[in-house]
Order: C-alpha cells, then structure tokens, then sequence
C-alpha cells in the first residue's frame, strides 16, 4: 500500500506491505538508524518515536497507521543535523540534548534516542519538571547505564534552561517550573 | 548524583542547579576544563545524541544475507543428525553444520570444552547446532523451518549440588578454624542462595562477518574484548593475524555480557560469510539474546562465623558453590574472585574458604560487573548484619570495629600496606543517609502499634540498610602479568597525536577519559588528543574491557607512553612538547611509544599456593538502602541508596558517578525483582515482558559520594569502579527489608512472595515457640 506522511517535517511516501512495522520503514527503508530496537515487543522504548507529538514504540506500530501523520525522530532534533562530512560537536544540539551532554545522561547511548523523544514530550507537555513528574515521562524507557539519575537531571536542566529562555522572551507559559 | 532527600519523592521539585561538588572534584562540563578531576564533555556525546552513532545494526553492506542459528530444545540429548527437509529448495540459502568448521571447533577460553556448534552431544537447551543464511529475512525463517535436529534425549543434570563434573575448586585457608570456633561464643550461620542475572545491555549481540580478499574475514560487532574474538577466529577459521580483523561497532552496554560471548557469535557469523562468500548480519533479537546468551552465575553460599565474647570476629567458614552451566567458560575465575572477595572487608585471624564451579545442563554463565564478588559478599554481609542483630549492636558500629585499615592482613597472606578506605567510604555514607538517626526513627516506628502511613489500608514498614565491600582492581593474581598488556601513542608526521588501545568505549568513558589522561601528561589541550577506533588491524592488544581494569591498568600505560613521548619530543626539540611537537613531527616524521605492561612494584602471587597479593589494590565501597516495604504484599520500594565508593583517584567526576549510580541500580534490581525462572534447562522468562529491570519509577534516589584513596603503583593513582557498586547495593536493600519486617531473606531476589513467606513462617514460628535457626536473634 502506499502511505504518506512526513518525518520531522519532510513528506515522505512509501509503497510497503501496511503491516511493515514503523521501526523498519524508518531504519531500512529511510536510513535513519538513529532510532533503535531493543525488544521489538514495546517493553523497553529504544524505537521511541514522537506521532503528532505524541510518544510511541515504532516497534508496535503497522506502516498503515501512519498515513497522514506526523513521525518525529531524534535525527530532527539538532538544529543542524551532522552527516559524514560534518560530524556533530557540543554546540549542534538541542536544548535537551545539551543537557544530556552537560549531565552525563547518555552513556552507551543505544536508550538515548528513545529517551531524548520522551524526554521531547515531556518539555512539550508543560507539566512542571518534578522529580517524580520526569520519571513518569520516562517509565516505558528502561535505561540499564545511568541509573535514570542524570537522564532526570537532564531532563530538569532542560525545562529550566527552556523556562528562562521563554521568559527572556517575555512569554511566561508552559514549560514555567512551580 | 544530585538529587537529594530521603523520603518519598511524591511531586519533589528537582534542585538545580547541581549540589556542590565532592571537594576537589569539578563537575562543570566544557572542554576547557579537561584535566583529570574535571569533567569534559563525552567525547562520543553528540554522535549519540543526535542519532548519527553507529551500532552494528546500523551498519550498511550492500548485498548482506541474514544469518540464523539453530539451537536445540533440549536440555541434554544425544545429537544423531541435521536433517534438511529435501521438500525444500536449499540452493538459494547456505547451512553451516559443525563439519564445516576448518579449524577446531572450539570458542578458545579457558578450557576447550564448548563448540562453536554442537555435534555428538547437546548440552543445554538453546545451544547452537547449525547455521543458515538466506538473502532476505523471510526465505531464511523459512529455511529454518526445514531444519530438523534428530536427537535421543539424556536425562539432563540440573541441581549444582548433584553435579558430579567440577570445573574448578580453591581451597584456601589461614589460622586455625576450629581454634577459632572454639574461641567463639556466639556462631552464626547462614546458606544463601543467589540466582542468574542477565546483564540487559539495551543494544543486543550483533556482529556482521565481512570476507576478505585474503581469504580472511573481518567482522564489525558489539563487543568488550576485539582480541579475544580476534583469538577465536584465527584458531578456529585457521588465519594469520592479518586475515582476522575485528572492529568494534559503537556498543551499547556490555557490563561483562559482550566480553566471551561475541567470540562464538563472530564465528558463526564468519562461517556463514565463508559459505555464502557474502557478508552475513546476525543481529540477535531479545528474545534469543535472553534465551541463548550469558547470565550471572547462580551461587549457594553456606558461610559460618565465630565471634568471641569480647566480640571480635575470630572465625569464617565458608563454602561456595557457584552453577557454572554447560560448559567452563570464564567459570574459574569469576569463582576465584568470587572466593577471594567472600570473606568480605573484615580482618579475621581463621577463615577456611572452599569453593567449586561445577557442570549443569543449562546455558553457560559467564562475566557480569562484579564477577562472582556479588555472590559471595552479599553472603559475607548478611553475616554481619545478623550478627550485629544477635548483638544488639549497630551494624554500623560492628563494622567499624572489624573493617580493614591498613597493615592488616587478607586470607591469602596479602598485607593491605596502603590505599584502604573501608572506614572512610563507611563513615562518609554514614554520616550522609544519617544512618543511626534514621535507624532509630525506624526502630520506634515499629514500636507504634497498628502503624499506618499514607491514606490506603495497606501496613508499610520502613526500613534502612547497611553494607560494606572490597573489590580488587585489576586481574585476579598474576592475570594482568600473563596479559602482557600493551597501549600505545602516536605522534603522526601530520602532527596529530593518537591513543592506540583495545580498551573499548561500551558507555562507561573510555574514550573519555583515555585522551584526559594524555592531555595531561603531554601538556596539551584534550582536543589535540585522538583516540583510535577498536581496530586490530591499527590498535595493540591492551587486554580486554573488563575487570575495572581500564582507568587504572591500560590508563597507567597510556601515561607511561605519554610520558615517554614527551620526553623523546623535548629531547630533539629543547622546549616544551605542547609548543614544539607540531614542528618535531614535520622534522622527524612520526614518532611512535608502545608502553607494555610492568608488574607492580611489590605485588607477588603465587597461583599454585593461592597465596600474596590476590589484587594489586583493592577498592572499598559502602551501600546505604531505604526502603519501603508493603507489608501486606510484600512489594519493596527501595527509596534511596547513599552510596560512597573509593576509586582510588577521580579521572571524570560526571562519568564515575554515573558508573556508581548505574552499578548501584544493577544491585538494587538484583536485591528486588531480577529473576530467571527454569524448567527443564530453559529460562521461562526469555523477554523482556517477563524478566523485569527497574524502570525509572521504580529506582531509587542514588546520591554517590566518591572518596579518593589512591594506588602508589598506577601513575594517576587510579583503582577501579566499575564494578564495585554492584558489590554492595543488594545487601544494603536486604538489610533495610528486615528492618522494616523482621525478616532475613536469604535469597535473591528479596521478591514479594519470599517476604511474605518469610513473615507468615515468622509469625507461625513466633506462635509455635520455634525460632528457625536462621534467625536466632528472634522476633522484634
């Protein structure tokens, strides 16, 4: 069947069996192997993908219920998004992943995509940045590296950082900490 | 870590910033501040946050077949023959069968006792038997369904303590035991059974085979050690050095689970490139990385201790048992640490130890951070804290009394001259949980009749926790001497200077922390450092990635080669190397120091006897756990964990925490809900819906205090730490889980249904006027 539908703001159109999982269409088909499998049955959240906003495992997800939606990854979300020729340094990044950087958040790395688009929609939510608020965020993401404790302080560091920059700007709002 | 507080953590706002540092240390991130003790920036972070990093699955090559493994279903069988379903069009795909092996089919270890795939006999359940590769993933699953093992099952042997086969057994003793007990007046005893854990790296085992023009291979893969797979397959492939290269992909999370396994995956791999003359990917899925691959080995540790009325420990016996599965893999000395570390942090004149890894039909067990240490010395502290309960004395205050300090002696004759921090990292946790105020809060809580917290109806105790442990850095006795370890660095004609080791980067900093120390002993800048990929066709054998021997062993050797460069550069220059090396290299072309290992000055084994100086150093760390427990369901909620760890000497703050912090979270999932379940030889729970790891709700606060007790013999003074937080956590939480029941669980994991048996057999007993003898100190 043919489906169309964007990735981070790209319209994309493949023609593929509709059950071809998510994960695969974007890892084999498109090329981007930043999203991760690591259990192709939901329980661990490395193929974490954002759909309209939202967070899902894009290992559980069928190609066909993608049509007409939006599919963010962690390759759209560096300002600037590294190839060969122009490998990625400390000041390409995000807001969220500078923080990972700064915090220690990412260790072996193979859980961060996943938890960087939890991670995405949790500063999109607008919920204060609790502890318990983050680890909730962060529940369907097992991490075996860190502990979790510098991925929360990532997380915390980026909704202040986000805050301050939005009051700068003189819109107070969603990402304000209580 | 730096999220504080101690209780509960129901809408707490984080705190930012960060607390203060640990004194001396500078957690601020940014390449400026790169020297050893600051924090630069993860040299690998931006590749993995943006996606960009490349893991073995994310590598391309064009024109690549799947490969997949037939493994049996039986636990024990006799194996008559693979039968290829003649129905079946078997041009279009390639089956590898043990015949097809040019070399030995052996996956070179220790002992050459496993295949690299079964023939005559099958021993475990999941064990590899053939091999197929098919050019797309559906015609191979097909293929695979044509495969049929004709076997003649055995009656298989399941319980280690029936097993007849031993792969290896210490004795070792010092004192006189019996003397010892005579002396005692209060005998403790205790057998304690821990089970398998899988370490659960998030990435699975991956290796892609690539053949050769030479005939060779070269394989790409998620792996610890790229020489022991080099070893592997030149032994078993039959080709000189140059026709096997292995080259580490990015590896996501290793905690010894990619230290011997990727050797027999990267042979099959390559036996099915040379049978199909095409690269082969064998990506594992979950369910087969947790069927087929290596767990924690299962231990029955049976220990006995003596103390006298004065109340000084005056005798250990001890006797382990670890389950090594079907075959010896690293068994012998995850078993010596294991036996080594089992009498815990404490001087005591009599300790008899005896140990055996033996034969089961189950999957093999091999390393897991910790490496036998865990086992035993969870053993060792529920020792202490059942002691200090028939005392009635602070488990923190028993400790200080019996806790090594320096000039004391170890089991195996070694004296502890220098860099022993067990009182330190054991006050410095102390006095951080506020153990003895929160000890004595919890003991008059449980005073309170009908106490009751929260608005539900369920009864939640309080408890905390104390544990204490030692881990020797670096190689068991004289294993990092046999290693022969070499680390190299290169100053190119280009100007460019490049670490070269086989230390692998798998998240813990290697590529981190390898160029800090450089920077520093060169006096340049760490952008000028570059670090060369895990190639064995471009880096020397530095030993595998394993043993918290990275920092201080292959890190003293890229001092040392530093070191050496500098000198040679400032020789020819007659000015400092930072100013003068661009212009050396134009004039003198590249210049190149390969620095091999030395043995520690003063540091002797002696293998045959198992008596000296088992580690060159050890490191010392303390575990302090709250928790809650649900006393009418037994369900445990671990609350916080102060852990304080001495590594002998911080390189990187931010990455030693998040050692601690994730070794810590290992522990406590080790304490509370990792368990594998078999029937017949096989794991029930092979996916990750039923082998649970904690969630981020699930792991308590971790607060990390790193104490710096340094070795004279590495350059920096570093030791390990890798795995010495995993020592310690899970008795800690045990402990905190009597307090808040009045139980002691034996077993790991404290799971909800041993609470709960333990409290109704607490209660009858209670009634019946008959206290086991496990728990002599009676009920609270």
């Amino acid at each position: 069947m043919t489906v169309r539908f964007t990735v981070n703001d790209e319209p994309v159109e493949v023609n593929l069996p509709g059950v071809r999982r998510l994960l695969d269409v974007l890892r084999e088909d498109l090329g981007l192997t930043g999203t991760k499998e690591g259990c192709g049955e939901g329980e661990c959240g490395a193929c974490t993908v954002l759909l309209d906003g939202a967070v899902v495992d894009s290992c559980l997800v069928p190609i066909s219920q993608v049509g007409g939606h939006a599919v963010r990854t962690v390759e759209g979300l560096a300002p600037r998004q590294p190839d060969r020729d122009h490998p990625a340094g400390p000041d390409d990044l995000n807001v969220l992943q500078r923080a990972f950087l700064e915090t220690g958040g990412a260790q072996c790395g193979i859980c961060t995509p996943g938890m960087l688009m939890a991670g995405e929609a949790f500063l999109a939510s607008g919920l204060p940045a609790t502890d318990e608020a983050i680890r909730e965020a962060i529940a369907g993401n097992l991490c075996r590296c860190t502990g979790y404790t510098k991925i929360i302080e990532a997380i915390a560091l980026a909704a202040s950082r986000q805050a301050a920059t939005r009051q700068e700007a003189g819109r107070p709002g969603a990402g304000e900490r209580s | 870590m730096t999220i504080r507080g101690t209780l509960g953590r129901a809408a707490a706002p984080v705190i930012l910033p960060p607390d203060a540092p640990t004194p001396g240390l500078d957690r601020t991130p940014g390449l400026d501040r790169a020297p050893p003790g600051r924090s630069p920036l993860r040299r690998e972070g931006p590749a993995k946050l943006t996606g960009t990093a490349l893991y073995t699955d994310d590598l391309v090559f064009p024109g690549a077949w799947y490969g997949h493994t037939i493994r049996s279903t039986e636990a024990r069988a006799r194996l008559l023959g693979v039968e290829l379903d003649p129905a079946f069009d078997w041009s279009r795909v390639v089956v590898v069968t043990a015949a097809d092996i040019p070399g030995p089919n052996i996956v070179n270890l220790i002992q050459d006792d496993q295949p690299i795939l079964a023939f005559g006999e099958i021993r475990h359940h999941a064990e590899p038997v053939a091999l197929v590769a098919a050019p797309d993933r559906a015609l191979l699953r097909e293929a695979a369904a044509h495969v049929t093992l004709r076997t003649e099952p055995l009656v298989p042997v399941l319980d280690p303590l029936a097993s007849g086969q031993v792969f290896a057994h210490y004795e070792l003793s010092t004192g006189d035991v019996a003397a010892g007990f005579a002396e005692a007046s209060l005998v403790i005893e205790g057998e304690y059974r821990v089970g398998h854990q899988e370490q659960l790296y998030i990435e699975n085992n991956a290796m892609i085979a690539v053949p050769r023009d030479d005939g060779g291979v070269t394989v790409h893969g998620s792996l610890q050690c790229p020489y022991y797979v080099h070893k592997a397959l030149r032994r078993s492939l039959l080709l000189t050095d140059a026709q096997a290269q292995v080259i580490q992909a990015e590896t996501g999370g290793g905690f010894g689970g990619k230290e011997e396994y990727p050797s027999i995956l990267a042979l099959h791999a390559a036996l099915l490139a040379r049978a199909c003359e095409r690269p082969v990917r064998m990506i594992y899925d979950r369910h087969e990385d947790l069927a087929a691959t290596t767990k924690r080995h299962p231990a029955i540790v049976t220990y006995r201790s003596g103390v006298s009325a004065d109340g000084r420990l005056v005798a250990q016996d001890i006797e382990i048992v670890m389950d090594a599965g079907a075959y010896c893999t690293l068994s012998p000395v995850v078993l010596s640490r294991g036996t080594l570390h089992s009498g815990g942090p404490y001087a005591c004149p009599n300790v008899r130890i005896r140990s055996r890894a033996v034969a089961t039909n189950t999957p093999p067990n091999g390393a897991f951070r910790g490496f036998g240490a865990p086992q035993t010395e969870f053993a060792a502290e529920m020792q202490v804290n059942r002691i200090a309960e028939a005392l009635a004395v602070s488990p923190l205050e028993l400790r200080r009394r019996w806790l090594y300090r320096p000039g004391d002696t170890t089991p195996t004759g070694q004296v502890l001259r220098e860099s022993v921090a067990a009182e330190e990292v054991l006050d410095r946790a102390a006095e951080a949980a506020e153990f003895e105020r929160v000890r004595a809060r919890t003991a008059a809580a449980r005073t309170e009749p009908g106490h009751v917290t929260g608005h539900s109806t369920h009864r939640i105790g309080h408890g905390i926790g104390l544990a204490l442990a030692w881990h020797g850095a670096g190689f068991t006795g004289s294993g990092e001497v046999h290693l022969a370890s070499v680390a190299s660095v290169e100053l190119t004609a280009d100007g460019r200077i490049v670490i070269l080791t086989g230390s692998t980067e798998m998240g813990q900093g290697t590529k981190t922390i390898f160029p800090q120390l450089a920077a520093e002993a060169l006096g340049v800048p760490i952008e000028a450092v570059d670090f060369a990929p895990q190639d064995t066709a471009l880096v020397p054998d530095s030993g595998p990635t394993v043993a918290s021997r990275t920092a201080m062993v292959v890190g003293g050797l890229v001092i040392g080669a530093c070191r050496r460069l500098r000198a040679v550069v400032e020789e020819r220059s007659g000015g400092p190397f930072a100013g003068t090396y661009p212009a050396d290299a134009r004039a003198h072309g590249p210049t190149r120091i390969d620095e091999h290992f030395e043995p520690y000055p003063g540091v002797e084994f002696d293998d045959t006897t198992y008596r000296g100086d088992a580690y060159p150093a050890f490191g010392w760390a303390s575990a302090i756990a709250e928790v809650d427990v649900d006393l009418d369901t037994g369900e445990v909620a671990v609350r916080s964990v102060v852990a304080a760890d001495d590594v002998g000497r911080v390189i990187h703050p931010v990455l030693a925490e998040g050692q601690v912090e994730g070794g810590t979270l290992q522990a406590v999932g080790y304490a509370t809900i990792e368990e594998v379940k078999l029937h017949d030889g096989r794991y029930l729970n092979d996916r990750l819906a039923t082998y649970l790891i904690p969630t981020a709700l699930d792991a308590p606060r971790i607060e990390t205090i790193l104490v710096e007790a340094p070795f004279s013999g590495a350059p920096h003074g570093a030791k390990g730490i890798g795995e010495l937080p995993m020592d310690v956590a899970a008795p800690a939480v045990v402990a905190a889980i009597h307090d808040a029941t009045g139980v002691w669980i034996h077993d790991l994991p404290a799971s909800p249904e041993r609470i709960l048996a333990a409290m109704s057999a607490k209660t009858a007993g209670k009634t019946a006027g008959d206290a086991s003898a496990g728990d002599k100190a009676g009920p609270r």
